[in-house]
């Protein structure tokens, strides 16, 4: 097959652009070295994020592009429609919900907020004392490595995958193989998350490290994906380390709980004083869970980029080449709307969204 | 202290030496020692015997722990199922 389009990167982003590329009548070669990233070390969440205008578009978008999916999606992707729930610790978080549903709603996004006792009711494993919660039912959570596995089968006769490693990219956009060959495309799309840099040092992508860790199965314990409100703050704090609640009930009735986030490392390690502030912090909400057991804790990187937003669209200078990385902690989500994007820029269709947010921005000049 | 330790597994009565592991106990109270059955269905046993593969997993006496792991003792309920 002469493909119209190479794709570098087999994850959620990179799956979900040649899904999109196919539908778009394309032939698509993916390239995946088989390095695993994000998609395989993540939570899976499906969830609308609210800190700007474009970060709440591309999220909504996504979001809905998911619900569509789902009825048709394999069971081993575990989509579960179970919403979220941004916990209120106290009054003025309560308020912060308060406004956060006043955004939501501006944009068309169903929302109900839960008093303190409704969500004693809606979760009785919180502790006692919390203010209140919005729920967002819409939102959901998925298995993201079968979901990209899926997202590529749906187009066998437009799409294949090839197991290989690109070297390099060459400054006519020809891309040198780690077996020595050469792969050229019309179009070339950078979907690799954290790899990136390797190929296009200039990409202002950062690694923001993340701790996580599973529960044995105890089904029925938590409803909903819980997130307290206070994730805002320091799940945007650009430097220093944080740690969040934020714990989902996965189909297998095991519970999966984050959050951390460190700058500056790429050692892949569990570390015991990170691992045990996320969770203590989850025992701060949930503190029925220290009676439960562990089966596996495992860290993964967050491909960050200096605002936030992923960089979708063409490469400024380098000839042939698309991005679509810098998802950082919201690539499962942002996949299906990235992907939309970046297939309609590519294909010169008009997205069904602005695509200047995203536009690639920051890049450092080299010699 | 007696040589032997009586406990429950599943509703049945396993008598065991003492000192033997609940993974031991699975073995001896037959089959080839199941602990649990994965989420789609799949027959797990004790694999590594040493905490690390999680696949003795069982309820005693209530709550989850790692069969190879915990020592048998007198009246201990064993369940094995989930």
């Amino acid at each position: 097959m002469d493909a119209d389009v190479i794709v570098i990167g087999a994850g959620i982003v990179g799956a979900a652009c040649a899904q999109a590329l196919a539908q778009a009548g394309r032939r698509v070669l993916v390239l995946d070295a088989r390095i695993g990233g994000a998609t395989g070390a993540g939570m899976g969440h499906l969830v609308v994020m609210d800190d700007n205008a474009a970060e709440l578009e591309l999220s909504r978008h996504s979001v809905a592009q998911w619900r569509e999916l789902a009825p048709r999606m394999s069971e081993d992707c575990a989509y579960s429609a179970c919403g979220t729930l941004w916990i209120a610790a106290n009054d003025e978080e309560m308020a912060e919900a308060e406004r956060k549903q006043q955004r939501l709603r501006a944009h068309g996004i169903d929302s109900r907020l839960l008093d303190a006792r409704e969500l004693a009711n809606a979760e009785p494993a919180l502790r006692k004392g919390l203010a209140g919660a919005l729920e967002v039912p819409g939102d959901g959570i998925l298995y993201a490595p079968n979901a990209a596995r899926w997202l590529l089968a749906q187009a066998t006769d437009s799409v294949r995958v090839e197991h290989a490693k690109v070297e390099a990219i060459e400054d006519d956009g020809a891309l040198s193989l780690a077996d020595g060959s050469h792969r050229t495309a019309p179009q070339i799309v950078l979907a690799n998350g954290i790899q990136a840099t390797t190929l296009c040092p200039e990409l202002p992508i950062r690694p923001k490290k993340g701790h996580l860790l599973i529960t044995d199965r105890y089904p029925g314990t938590v409803h909903h994906q819980l997130v307290e409100l206070g994730y805002v703050t320091s799940a945007h704090h650009s430097d220093g380390d944080s740690v969040a609640f934020n714990v989902q009930p996965r189909p297998t009735g095991q519970l999966l709980v984050g959050s951390s986030r460190q700058f500056d490392t790429t050692d892949p390690a569990v570390e015991a004083p990170m691992l045990a502030r996320m969770l203590q912090r989850t025992l701060d909400y949930l503190p029925g869970l220290a009676n439960l057991n562990a089966v596996r804790s495992w860290t993964g990187m967050r491909a960050a980029s200096p605002d936030g937003l992923p960089l979708l669209g063409k490469h400024p200078w380098r000839e042939k080449l698309w991005l679509a990385v810098g998802h950082e902690g919201l690539g499962v989500t942002t996949a299906p709307g990235s992907a939309h994007l970046l297939a309609a820029l590519m294909t010169d269709a008009t997205p069904d969204f602005d695509a200047t947010p995203y536009a690639p921005r920051g890049l450092r000049e080299t010699a | 202290m007696s040589a032997h330790t009586l406990l429950n597994i599943d509703g049945h009565l396993v008598r065991v030496k003492a000192g033997s592991s609940v993974a031991a106990a699975l073995r001896v109270a037959g089959g080839m020692g199941v602990a649990r059955t994965s989420v789609t269905g799949q027959k797990r046993a004790p694999f590594c015997g040493m905490g690390v593969c999680q696949e003795c997993r069982v309820l005693i006496d209530g709550r989850r722990r790692l069969a190879c792991q915990t020592v048998c003792a007198e009246g201990m309920r064993v369940e094995t199922t989930g």
